[in-house]
């Protein structure tokens, strides 16, 4: 560790720190972001899901959307449309994105999330949760 | 950029801990190597998250879920089914007592609906031991503001207008004592943090240093700018070893990073830190005691004036303040002091951190705004009384406050309004007593402490704490007579106005306030040589019910000195003379015919 030689030297050494810190922020509050679940069960996983959700987590970084958080979950049964990835916009109903690949991260992104259109490969949500 | 995209936070605070958080680490670590996702799951270690009759807690984040009483072979099933396949295991999840329905996350408890953490900002947020975290929740950006953006008086003035009051029990205005120090002209000056922290039962100082180290650092430094000091002296416990450990690499990672030490963020403040270690007496709590107690001497008071602000230690301006007051400092300044006299009530701004103990479900540590209820803390916070059982008192500030009863329950609490029902803030114990509770047994717990705890230097205190504890044993053992309490009351009102120092004129609180609150009790006790509660032994008779003896023999069998006797299938008698009162026949008993009186 050198020393910090100013305020403004602290100022950018918190910035950089921050984003350590960024999945514990926004956890304390996650019921007001928009949240992404991605299932990570086995068959997710063998069918790339590893890759969705780092994909995710990367351009939700780059284009700075800190009201987005990236979760997983477990299989949700659509086995056949794998990678599958479920957006929680808070005040809508969930939906959930089918044979999600690193190409389509970018439409849910540019076209779902950021501007609340619909795009192919919606999954017709056939179940409630307990808590729905 | 880390790659992490999950948080397990696991409660890294002295409970906890002995009750094997670190092996929960430690196996957390291990399953997550054998699935390969130690580069994915990060696993912090944490202050006290404050819930400690549920720890060890395990918090996950981002789904911000929240596991209670978590065993070391519980991290297995944690890493396989939460994190490897994302289920939520349902047996680690926390069931609300009252509705049976398990609650995922923090927010929806009722142990944390009320609570506001202001001074706790940090505990079970960041790791203690790691100062980048800290910095990433704005930390040492109030010190770097004052030294750079503010003057020493505006520093005082923010402080001042805030209204932040001594949270070590006294309430003083913390402006004001630091605006005496700045005052004090002199070569030298120097600030103290006491972390002597005595009241039984309260660990609110201790969680603190535990779970966020730097934010007292960072006041202490900013408290030596604004009064001009450039030494800092931590008074703590050796009974409190972890608190003493974080502390010190909390230091050292200061020093490192230049935010202790000369020059600091480049500018010509000059400020240094050194712990000082009290062997554990709780007088040494009492300002001018630590002094002296630092300085090597006995830790004894002396009166005031002089005050420490103007000859402190080594007779130099000294200003002292608790931990808890510390941990206001930097936020304050962050926030403005407006922001924090919006908090609380008009006279007492901002939150307490209370150590909630005794009969109630919801043991821990709890961080309310001034003004709340007693009763949302003992009953929505604390959960209620444990067993279903009635309410009977709560002691506020340890051995030198007071109880309150049933009908206290809705006074708010702050500082002035406790003082007027005849207890106190103090520094934050806060215990709850139900119906089985003997009210002169706990005045007597509490001046048994006080005898054992002065510092004998003052005769009213020396003496005077050690014939009130007299008094109260024979009360208690049933030898007591009506002008025992005359003489109580008397001997509580002298020692009260003649004591040198807080500790002897507060120790006869607890006895006024249960005489007040309890008189009853006490004439039960003297009068009736009964004890209501059932909790003195020597006032308690064990007797047969004739009607319900069935002859089973079984007390007779269990009694260790043969005091009861009858035939088989005939009722039993005790005899009183030779009974000792242990209670083994009445527990034993399998038609419940004896009977406690």
């Amino acid at each position: 560790m050198s020393k910090i030689k100013s305020f403004e030297e602290l100022k950018q050494i918190r910035e950089q720190v921050l984003t350590r810190m960024d999945i514990r922020e926004k956890g304390d509050h996650i019921e007001k972001l928009v949240e992404v679940r991605v299932a990570m069960a086995t068959c997710g996983i063998a069918a790339g899901a590893r890759n969705v959700m780092n994909a995710f987590i990367n351009e939700i970084a780059d284009q700075g959307l800190d009201n987005v958080v990236v979760t997983q979950t477990g299989c949700m049964g659509y086995c056949y449309a794998e990678p599958t990835v479920e957006v929680r916009i808070p005040g809508k109903e969930p939906i959930v994105f089918g044979e999600v690949d690193e190409k389509k991260v970018q439409a849910i992104i540019e076209k779902y999330i950021k501007k609340g259109e619909l795009l192919d490969g919606i999954i017709p949500v056939t179940h409630k949760g307990i808590e729905d | 950029m880390s790659n992490y995209k999950m948080h397990v936070l696991v409660c890294g605070g002295t409970g906890c801990i002995s009750a094997e958080s670190g092996k929960i680490v430690e196996n957390l670590i291990q399953c997550l190597q054998e699935h390969h996702m130690e580069e994915e799951v990060q696993v912090v270690k944490t202050g006290c998250f404050g819930f400690c009759e549920k720890g060890p807690i395990v918090k996950i984040l981002p789904d911000n879920t929240f596991y209670v009483q978590v065993t070391p072979d519980d991290a297995k099933i944690i890493v396989e089914e939460h994190i490897v396949k994302g289920r939520k295991v349902k047996k680690l999840l926390y069931k609300d007592p009252g509705t049976k329905e398990t609650i995922e996350d923090s927010k929806h408890m009722d142990f944390y609906k009320k609570q506001m953490r202001i001074a706790l900002r940090n505990c079970g947020f960041i790791d203690p031991t790691n100062i980048d975290e800290y910095i990433a929740r704005d930390g040492y950006h109030a010190l770097g503001m004052a030294l750079t953006e503010w003057t020493p008086e505006q520093v005082i003035d923010a402080i001042k207008k805030s209204g932040l009051r001594g949270r070590g029990g006294g309430g003083f205005p913390t402006g004001l004592k630091w605006e005496f120090a700045r005052k004090s002209s002199s070569d030298k000056k120097y600030v103290v943090c006491n972390a002597d922290e005595g009241d039984p039962g309260a660990f609110m100082d201790r969680s603190i240093l535990e779970g966020d180290p730097h934010s007292i650092i960072e006041a202490m430094a900013i408290c030596g700018y604004a009064i001009g000091a450039d030494e800092g002296k931590v008074y703590i416990r050796a009974e409190y070893p972890l608190a003493i450990q974080r502390l010190k690499k909390a230091m050292k990672d200061a020093e490192e990073y230049g935010l202790l030490g000369n020059h600091i963020l480049g500018t010509d403040f000059h400020f240094h830190i050194e712990i000082k270690y009290g062997a554990g007496a709780f007088v040494c709590g009492e300002e001018t005691a630590l002094i002296h107690s630092m300085e090597g001497e006995r830790g004894e008071p002396t009166t005031k004036p002089p005050f420490p602000a103007e000859s402190g230690y080594w007779g130099k301006p000294t200003n002292v303040n608790n931990v808890e007051t510390f941990a206001n400092i930097p936020i304050i300044l962050l926030k403005g002091a407006d922001w924090f006299k919006k908090i609380g009530t008009e006279k007492s701004p901002g939150t307490k951190v209370f150590a909630l103990a005794g009969k109630v479900n919801n043991v821990g540590l709890i961080e309310v705004p001034m003004g709340i209820t007693l009763r949302e803390v003992i009953f929505d916070i604390g959960g209620g009384i444990k067993d279903g059982k009635k309410f009977k008192a709560v002691q506020t500030g340890g051995p030198s406050g007071g109880c309150l009863t049933e009908k206290d329950l809705d006074t708010p609490i702050d500082f002035d309004t406790l003082l007027t029902k005849g207890s106190m803030m103090g520094s934050g114990g806060m215990i709850v007593m139900d119906e089985d509770d003997c009210m002169p047994s706990v005045a007597k717990f509490y001046l048994e402490f006080t005898e054992e705890e002065s510092c004998g230097k003052c005769t009213p205190c020396r003496v005077g704490t050690k014939r009130l504890s007299e008094v109260l044993k024979k009360i208690t053992a049933g030898q007591g007579t009506m002008e025992h309490l005359q003489e109580l009351k008397r001997l509580s009102v002298v020692i009260q106005e003649t004591a040198l120092c807080g500790l002897g004129q507060t120790a006869p609180n607890p006895i006024l306030s249960t005489l007040n609150n309890f008189e009853e009790e006490y004439i039960a006790h003297v009068r009736d040589k009964q004890c209501p509660a059932g909790q003195c032994t020597a006032l308690l008779k064990y007797i047969i019910n004739e009607e319900k003896c069935i002859g089973c023999t079984v007390c007779a069998r269990v009694c260790p000195v043969n005091a009861i006797t009858g035939e088989r299938k005939k009722p039993h008698v005790i005899d009183q003379a030779t009974c000792i009162k242990c209670g083994a026949c009445y527990d034993r008993c399998p038609t419940h015919a004896i009977e406690k009186r």
